[in-house]
């Protein structure tokens, strides 16, 4: 089976691929677009002799998950856009623990309870967190079911690997859609917990996990060091697919989904003589800061093309440095930007040709 | 006979122990802890302690232990 | 001359309690240690705790802890317990902890009929934060955010956690214990001891609601406070086993 295409939803990839993954139990709370992660994992984890819990909440999920994740387990949470608002406090709290804790968000609308359509608006969310303090989480932006399965994998290796938190950032486009995709087999080796993970204290004295800090300068240095872990994460773990940049005068840039629309609108660009090239982060954060620079260095210029108000727009502006110019092809919500609609805008900006210029459809 | 031992680094003289030993055993102290409050301390000239523990139980701090 | 009452083994050897003086948290926090000790459960326990005055459990404690968010020991513990079915799993909370920023958490964990043990100490305070008004504040008590005394216009009446727990059917026992005398403190390290082995026969959810007494904040020497535990808080909240499925079994 693991070499065979399967068609299959991507709420329901990533499911199958968590389970594959090792997923010893999934805490959760129903939410639209995600909920089918959920119905999926429920019925699939008895069968295996693995958890599930319905939990009360999304608050109560995230902090079943981290209490899990102390133990060492594999353990995994799944939901939406307002429903991760909640889990804001945990996952500063993740961090600071450093606890491998897997999350799945399956965007929708926002601002408040939004809508069940797809977006992109909580790139700021995922990247730089609602919780509190100082604390990176590691942020992988599938855009195809097949990377859905790859990214899952990838996430309860990341997590493990590194001790830190990782956001899976899916959107309900994503989520809802059919695609053939390959299972294979969970490629990562598995990641040795004994040295930390909570287990009773047998032949040893009690361990303990927190965050709260009682001497100052023991406070500094544990948040300079887990700075310095997300540095060798940066180093180790950054991912980007470029496309056509190597003679590009303008390089579109996406994140998940919307990477599929502009890969096909290089394309038409393309045909039209627009030497137009693509950049994709795979890896939010770390953040493929380093390349974009480069890229913005030969004089490349940028449109970024996101289903928010300009969130990653932002990064790839600080990435750039005023080197070259950076515009925005936005929509906040709903439709996705078609392939036409990128292309008469990137048409509009190269006729401008000055600044940065931000096209809101 | 019983005898008893108090901890004064664990003991923030709260004085339960002083209203709680029925043979009134436990007195205040001359001696102050760290932040300049009497300690207790056990006075049994005639032998009265039966190491009933009661005093142990009652403590907050886990700042007396009861031999016998 | 032989111990006859000494520090238990599964606490720390240096701990020094961060409670303030004539707390009854030490007492409580004995009593656990005494009771790891007894059942012998020091090496298979992992301890949720919580944030308030007992932040700090895990330098007294010499088991594993993790600690969970304000009011959230309860789903934390759930977390470790559906991954290491075969741990002993508590949580130490206090009331404002356990039953007012976690109450959700606390009641759907009985609900569930997790099978843990939760500790919930009720000072009828917010301890750590200086004695504000808590979810277990008495009528007519003056805090520093009551300070014309609790009154149910302004802020509602009092919870009665370990009968709101005894409701749920996923709860194998739940008790209200006390701390003020001897009597008291035997009485409740035998319901601890019940909570404990619900668990242990996989019963269901074990609670114990311990009053204790919070001479800071209410502004009394510790044994004035323990004359207010018995005159006005054991009155409003009545000491006894509200649910005891110890003979029964597990509920179908």
């Amino acid at each position: 089976m693991s070499s065979e295409k399967v068609l299959i939803k991507g709420n329901y990839a990533i499911a199958q691929a968590a389970i594959n993954a090792g997923c010893q139990c999934y805490f959760g709370y129903p939410i639209t677009p995600q909920t089918e992660i959920g119905e999926y994992l429920s019925a699939e984890m008895p069968k295996l002799g693995r958890g599930y819990v319905s939990a009360e909440s999304e608050l109560a999920a995230i902090n079943m998950v981290v209490g899990a994740a102390a133990t060492g387990a594999k353990v995994m949470t799944s939901s939406s856009s307002c429903a991760v608002a909640l889990m804001q406090e945990a996952l500063s709290y993740a961090c600071s623990d450093e606890v491998p804790v897997v999350v799945v968000n399956v965007m929708r609308a926002g601002p408040g309870l939004g809508y069940v359509y797809p977006a992109q608006g909580d790139y700021n969310q995922a990247v730089y967190g609602g919780g509190n303090g100082d604390y990176k989480i590691i942020v992988l932006a599938p855009a195809t079911v097949q990377e859905c399965i790859d990214y899952t994998y990838k996430a309860f290796y990341l997590a493990r690997k590194y001790r830190n938190p990782v956001i899976l950032l899916a959107d309900g486009l994503l989520g809802q859609m059919m695609e053939p995709a390959c299972f294979g087999e969970n490629p990562y080796p598995e990641v040795d917990v004994s040295s930390w993970a909570l287990t009773g204290a047998k032949g040893r004295d009690g361990k303990a996990i927190y965050s709260c800090a009682r001497d100052e300068k023991a406070h500094i240095q544990k948040i300079h060091d887990l700075f310095k872990k997300f540095e060798i994460i940066t180093e180790n773990e950054t991912s980007y697919e470029e496309f056509e940049t190597e003679d590009a005068e303008i390089i579109l840039t996406a994140f998940g989904s919307m990477t599929r629309n502009i890969k096909a609108a290089i394309r038409v660009l393309r045909e039209k003589g627009v030497k137009a090239g693509g950049f994709r982060p795979i890896t939010l954060s770390p953040f493929p800061t380093k390349r974009i620079s480069e890229l913005a260095a030969d004089g490349k210029d940028f449109v970024v093309v996101e289903m928010n108000m300009g969130q990653m727009f932002k990064d790839v502006k600080y990435a750039v440095e005023g080197k070259s110019n950076v515009s925005l092809v936005n929509r906040p919500c709903g439709e996705w930007l078609s392939v036409e609609e990128i292309v008469s805008s990137v048409e509009k900006i190269l006729n401008k040709k000055e600044g940065a210029y931000a096209s809101c459809i | 006979m019983g005898l008893i031992k108090v901890n004064n680094s664990r003991c923030k003289s709260c004085y339960i122990c002083v209203n709680t030993c029925p043979k009134g055993l436990i007195k205040k102290s001359n001696k102050t802890n760290r932040l300049g409050d009497y300690l207790v301390e056990f006075d049994d000239k005639n032998n009265e302690c039966v190491a009933c523990a009661m005093c142990a139980k009652r403590c907050p701090d886990l700042a007396i232990e009861v031999y016998k | 001359m032989q111990a006859v009452f000494s520090t238990p083994k599964s606490m720390k050897e240096d701990f020094k309690f961060t409670f303030c003086p004539g707390c009854d948290h030490g007492i409580a926090v004995r009593l656990v240690a005494e009771l790891i000790d007894e059942l012998n459960l020091k090496e298979n326990t992992i301890c949720s705790t919580c944030v308030g005055c007992s932040v700090f459990l895990y330098d007294f404690l010499n088991i594993d802890c993790v600690e969970a968010p304000h009011g959230r020991a309860c789903a934390s513990a759930t977390g470790v317990k559906r991954t290491n079915p075969e741990k002993f799993v508590f949580t130490y909370q206090g009331d404002g902890d356990f039953a007012s920023i976690g109450f959700a958490e606390s009641m759907h964990t009985a609900i569930r009929g997790e099978n843990i043990s939760a500790i919930c100490i009720n000072n009828t305070t917010f301890g750590m934060t200086g004695g504000q008004l808590g979810p277990t504040t008495l009528m007519g008590q003056v805090t520093t955010t009551s300070p014309f005394g609790r009154n149910k216009e302004y802020y509602g009446y009092p919870v009665k956690i370990a009968e709101q727990i005894a409701l749920c059917d996923g709860t194998a026992f739940s008790a209200r214990v006390a701390l003020d005398t001897i009597p008291h403190i035997n009485q409740a390290k035998q319901a601890l001891k019940k909570a404990f082995e619900v668990q242990l026969k996989g019963l269901g959810f074990g609670f114990v609601e311990i009053l204790s007494s919070c001479p800071t904040n209410w502004h009394m020497t510790p044994e004035e406070a323990h004359e207010w535990v018995k005159n006005s808080m054991i009155p409003e909240f009545p000491l006894g086993t509200f649910k005891d499925l110890t003979e029964v079994g597990v509920n179908k």
